[in-house]
């Protein structure tokens, strides 16, 4: 049994934050994203965040390590994108496995420094596996609702792909996360359980959806319930919500799950809402007193921050999650 | 956490469903199987998906709490039909919010539709029959895939067809399922074989018992495990005698469910109601089911010949009502909005009377009575009202000549209420809600029409001696008649009350501009339930005074309020607005050629075309059900009627595109576009003007560093030496009027009000579909959009096409320019009536701009300087210009 079920049970554990908030703050140019490896690569790369745990490795390692001192038990590798199906926007998809690889490994060396300087406290990664751009069970053409941009197969293959390369880089855990379009989850579950029996090992899957307006659904459609009914034929470290809304609208739909389901429940909400600019205002300060309302009723297991979230939100959360006894769970494995 | 141990089956669409112990019988919907249904075979073959789709939205709408779908048959491609039709079915949220059963023999048909679904659906079916190491790997995908699953009883051996078997071979598959593959026991269900019983031989007599018993045995022993069948299996050897067949099925269902089957294919129009069976036939048959006597097939055999023949109607059941004493029958009409049987039984609730009047202000009234209690009361809705009222207008209709042979008096209404829509303004679907209802609750309707002139209305309020006056207009300039008609009435010493609605009026407005003008009550209604109401205490003849006091009261400290908030707010000067205008950076900025420069008309463009552009909200909305579709379909409250109304609205919309009764037409033109003088956009052809158009900019002060806008800063000012282009358009539907007029000749309210909210929708969605083809391909430059129909309407898309007459210019007189530019009237017909209302009413016109930075904006008001610099620029008089500028000058 993975270390992290032991600590699951003895405290609330903290996921990191915004990786590509912290990223832009870099103000990396087009040759920067580049590297000396790409620097003739024909497509345009600027923006591509994942790439630059290879062309800029070590400011990928320092966000790690800062939202690690900030308090954070675990943090997610920097593959949001990995897979060939959103790396086809920059022509990459033959770069993914390393790409993952590489995400995987240095995270995981920054998570070995830092446990060793504090062994009473073990650190984890997880494997950040993103929804794509594509939807599985809706048409992006209006005159054809019957259309379909990507099959159950294409995403199952990619996301072995990316769930191959994040374990062989080290990974402790793995995150399907924003989960916008369920049948998109169930592929990345559907290939977690073929590359766990092929390998015949264990590990731990977090799943967390994302609400996206205030009728309560995901955007393909499902409440709250449906969707954790949907993933839930394996069995899962967690289950949860992040992004789209901020803290205090994301409550009422981890209420609608906690009580419903015996694993774990996670939340990684952004800053708030955006606003007028695309940006997220909300302070650690404000977060943090959302989130107290989620701790004292009992709702948590693991709580970080998405979208606009730094080391200070984490460190707030971090203070925060200390004072609380985690939400009681059975572990199903 | 208590909660979380109970091991249930949970199955997901859009929304949950969950199987508990609690649960009644679970239904699943069969008629979407190519093997069952004719029918559906039909058109899957045909391809006619569309209306495949319906039958699917018919099980739903019945009840069925899960869909089985079905596409085993030697002449489909069935893994391709699978896909397909669960793709569309993805697409349609009243019908995917319940869970889906993927129902095949194939492997590879089931795999294909596990693939495209996003619930926990029921794979239905997988067996031993193949042995175990298929049975293993299949159960282990099907796990992978998050489903549940059916078993049949079946194995190596063949299909289990006694107790012994049965139970031998659910063990056995339960056994392997939890322990091999490690399937969670509540996603396990048995389909235990439902063979027929009472055909004649011997071995088939346990038939029924044997599946009964093996279903206790299984629901006992193997824990957490689900049992459902096919029911009408059972029934086979009555093939024909429906009668038997529906009581069998029903005395089956009956000691099945209290064995433990919990879920099972059951048509639910081949049920008869468990205690309505007559006794001698219940006894014969359970007799068979449960094989109580050596005689009892040749008993059931004999007596089923003598009810054989007695053919039922399938919908015999629903038509239990017809058995009820008169008046409840014609409540039951009025209120279900039935109006099959409504002559029949007027008829006979004349003959029953002494005059037929009485059947009006007796019978009649009554049931409308029970209608508008409901009503008031919230739990009937609008579209069901209007069908209420054409249930009693066909009565009524009956009755009146009956009445005009007596020559005798009048029906006596509550009172007369005139109802017209003002001067130079066509719109009226809110006027003949208002007018409908109103005549459900008694009241007579004296309606004028659209675009009634003022002494028109006084005369005919005169001459009929009519009790109210209700008002309606939805384009700015009909305010000021409104306020000129009220000014009239006082003028002519009426004493009437004058009601206000329409989608420009306002209380504001009517307390502000109207209640002022008149002594008598004036009153704002703009929503149909509220009328009934509000006439109500306005004629009542105890209350009305305190009522007519309180209402002026409340307008007048309305008004008070609304006075002193207005001056809080400050205006700058023009000058000062110009120099703060919306500045686009002209020499990077981004401009586009057209690449059709000039004027097009589209006359003929399908209406299939536009209805996928059609945005649903606001159509739900002029029938007062509020709510964003498509949730609104499923809404707690207003979900039904909304999703029978949107049904009736689909059937309406297929026939008036079969039948071609609405005809759309449309004609845009490109052009050469500069700014000038600040706030007028200057239209050249080869660098000859050939129109102007007059915008008007925001005065409101705003904060250090926000804009003033209007629109002409979204065109290159003439001194910046760019060339720059914008659009104008108009989109029509043909034909609406025409086919209200036909819907209203045969007193059917409901589909004339339909036909008008469905032309509306359609002129909106085809100025939606116009600006796409413009965007993507005649100005082209946004050619590869790529958006939903979500995305459209909420106007996701780059470039902008604002109306004149909505806020960011709410001046009608530049329609005028427009319809000169594009020669409007004379290519497509479209006219502009006196106060700037096109005709036909189903229309939209605008401007296109294209611009990145072209974003909609309100006006809000504007000050005297404005007004005096437009009435210049436009060359018209201060007075003209105050006449179409009023309701936005500050004043």
């Amino acid at each position: 049994m993975s270390n992290i079920y032991k600590e699951i049970q003895k405290r609330i554990l903290v996921l990191d934050g915004a990786m590509g908030t912290m990223l832009q703050q870099y103000k990396f140019s087009e040759e920067d994203f580049r590297g000396d490896r790409f620097k003739d690569y024909t497509s345009p790369l600027k923006g591509n965040n994942d790439l630059l745990s290879i062309t800029q490795p070590e400011a990928v390692k320092e966000v790690h390590r800062k939202y690690f001192y900030a308090g954070a038990d675990i943090v997610e590798t920097n593959t949001f994108s990995g897979t060939r199906i959103a790396m086809a926007d920059y022509k990459m998809e033959n770069l993914v496995y390393e790409l993952n690889y590489q995400s995987a490994k240095i995270a995981k060396e920054v998570a070995q420094e830092v446990t060793r300087k504090e062994p009473y406290k073990p650190r984890f990664v997880a494997g950040s596996i993103g929804p794509t751009n594509r939807t599985a069970s809706m048409s992006p053409d209006v005159n054809d609702p019957g259309y379909r941009a990507v099959t159950f197969d294409e995403l199952r293959i990619a996301y072995k792909e990316q769930t191959e390369a994040l374990l062989d880089g080290g990974v402790d855990l793995l995150l399907v996360e924003t989960v916008f379009d369920t049948l998109n989850a169930k592929a990345a579950l559907f290939a977690i359980e073929e590359v766990k029996s092929e390998r015949l090992i264990d590990v731990p899957v977090m799943v967390s959806g994302t609400i996206t307006d205030a009728s309560g659904r995901t955007l393909s459609g499902q409440t709250a319930e449906a969707f954790l009914i949907s993933i839930s034929h394996i069995p899962l470290l967690s289950v949860g919500f992040n992004c789209a809304l901020g803290a205090n609208l994301l409550q009422p739909h981890l209420e609608a799950i906690a009580s419903k389901t015996v694993f774990a429940i996670s939340a990684h909400p952004n800053a708030g809402l955006p606003n007028a600019f695309g940006e997220y205002d909300e302070t650690p300060e404000e977060m943090a007193s959302q989130i107290e309302e989620y701790l004292k009723k009992d709702l948590i297991n693991i709580i970080g921050g998405c979208c606009g979230t730094t080391p200070n939100h984490i460190t707030a959360i971090a203070e925060l999650a200390k004072k609380y006894q985690p939400r009681q769970i059975k572990i199903v494995v | 956490m208590t909660k979380n141990s109970e091991r249930y089956m949970r199955l997901s669409g859009l929304e949950p469903l969950i199987i508990t112990p609690e649960s009644n019988f679970i239904n699943v919907g069969e008629r979407t199987n190519v093997a069952g249904s004719r029918k559906f075979l039909r058109l899957i073959k045909e391809e006619k998906f569309d209306e495949a789709l319906a039958i699917a939205r018919h099980q739903v709408d019945g009840g069925a709490q899960i869909l089985d779908i079905n596409m085993d048959d030697g002449l489909i491609d069935g893994k391709e039909a699978m896909v397909r039709f669960l793709n569309l079915i993805a697409a349609e949220p009243d019908i995917c919010r319940i869970p889906l059963m993927i129902d095949s023999s194939k492997w590879e048909i089931i795999e294909a539709g596990l693939q495209v679904v996003q619930g926990k659906c029921v794979v239905n079916s997988i067996s031993l029959k193949e042995g175990e190491e298929k049975f293993i790997w299949e159960a282990t995908q099907i796990k992978r895939y998050g489903a549940a699953v059916i078993i049949m009883a079946f194995d190596e051996e063949g299909q289990a067809d006694n107790y012994q078997r049965r139970i031998e071979i659910a063990e056995r598959s339960y056994k392997v399922l939890v322990n091999k593959v490690g399937f969670t026991p509540e996603d396990i269900i048995f389909d235990l074989n439902i063979f027929p019983v009472a055909t004649g031989m011997e071995e088939h007599r346990q038939n029924a018992i044997d599946f009964i018993e093996a279903t206790r045995w299984v629901r006992q022993n193997l824990p957490h495990a689900s049992v459902s069948g096919g029911v009408s299996n059972v029934s086979f050897s009555f093939r024909g005698n429906n009668t038997v067949r529906e009581a069998m099925h029903s005395v089956f269902l009956y000691y099945a469910i209290q064995a433990g089957m919990n879920i099972g294919i059951v048509n639910p129009t081949m049920l008869e109601i468990y205690d309505d069976i007559p006794k001698d036939l219940l006894e014969y048959i359970e007799d068979v089911i449960l094989d109580r006597r050596d005689d009892a097939t040749e008993r059931l055999l004999d007596f089923a010949e003598t009810v054989k023949g007695v053919k039922k109607e399938n919908d015999e059941k629903a038509l239990e009502w017809r058995n009820l004493p008169l008046q409840k029958r014609i409540t039951h009409s009025l209120v279900k909005g039935i109006d099959a049987y409504i002559i029949e039984d007027a008829e006979e609730a004349r003959l029953s009377v002494e005059r037929p009047l009485h059947v009006i202000e007796g019978h009649l009234m009554t049931g409308m009575n029970v209608v508008g209690d409901l009503f008031g009361t919230g739990k009937m809705f609008l579209p069901q009202v209007v069908k209420s009222a054409r249930v009693m207008k066909k009565a009524v209709s009956h009755l009146n000549p009956f009445i005009q042979a007596e020559k005798g008096e009048e029906q006596k209404a509550l009172g007369k209420i005139l109802m017209a829509t003002v001067k130079g303004d066509v719109h009226d679907i809110g006027k003949n809600i208002v007018s409908v209802v109103l005549g459900c609750n008694n009241y007579k309707i004296i309606d004028l029409g659209v675009m009634v002139p003022p002494e028109k209305i006084i005369e005919a309020a005169k001459r009929e001696d009519v009790d109210a006056i209700g008002l309606s207009g939805l384009i700015t300039p009909s305010l000021d008649e409104m306020v000129y008609l009220a000014k009239e009435m006082e003028r002519q010493n009426f004493e009437i009350p004058l009601l206000i609605g329409g989608a420009t009026t306002s209380r504001a407005h009517t307390a502000v501009k109207i209640d002022t003008q008149y002594n008598n009550a004036v009153v704002h209604v703009n929503d149909a339930s509220r009328a009934v109401t509000v006439v109500g205490d306005l004629l009542n003849e105890n209350s009305k005074v305190e009522y007519i006091a309180k209402q002026k009261e409340d307008y007048e400290n309305f008004r008070k309020k609304f006075l002193k908030r207005g001056k809080t707010k400050a205006y700058i000067s023009l000058k000062d607005a110009r120099e703060k205008k919306f500045k686009i950076d002209w020499q990077e900025s981004t401009i586009s050629k057209p690449k059709e420069l000039g004027i097009q008309t589209l006359e003929q463009l399908s209406l299939k075309e536009i209805v996928p552009y059609i945005d649903w909200s606001p159509f739900f909305r002029s029938w007062d059900l509020h709510g964003k579709f498509p949730n609104i379909l499923t809404d707690e409250v207003v979900g039904e009627q909304a999703t029978i109304l949107f049904d009736d609205a689909k059937k309406m919309l297929k026939e008036i595109i079969s039948k071609q009764s609405l005809k759309p037409k449309a004609i845009f033109g490109l052009f050469e576009a500069n700014s000038v003088n600040h706030d007028d956009i200057l239209i050249s052809k080869k660098g000859k003007e050939v129109v102007t158009f007059r915008t008007l900019r925001q005065q409101l002060k705003k904060r250090e560093g926000k804009s003033s806008f209007a629109l002409a800063d979204f065109i290159a000012p003439l001194d910046s030496g760019k060339q720059d282009y914008m659009g104008a358009f108009c989109t029509t539907i043909f034909g609406a009027y025409e086919l209200t007029e036909i819907y209203k000749k045969q007193e059917d309210d409901y589909n004339a009000i339909m036909a008008q909210a469905l032309a509306d929708r359609l002129a909106e969605a085809f100025a939606e579909y116009l600006h796409f083809k413009v965007r993507t391909s005649h100005w082209g430059y946004s050619s590869n959009e790529n958006l939903t129909n979500e995305e459209l309407i909420e106007e996701n898309y780059k470039g902008i096409r604002p109306a004149p007459g909505y806020p960011a210019c709410p001046d009608h007189l530049e329609k005028e320019t427009i319809w000169e530019l594009l020669k409007v009237e004379e290519k497509i017909g479209v006219k502009l009536t006196e106060s700037l209302a096109m005709w036909p009413a189903a229309s939209v016109s605008g401007y296109y701009f294209a611009n990145q930075e072209a974003g909609y904006f309100g006006l809000g008001k504007i000050t005297k300087d404005q007004l005096t610099d437009y009435a210049n620029r436009k060359n018209i008089t201060e007075v003209e210009a105050t006449k179409w500028l009023n309701p936005i000058l500050k004043n």
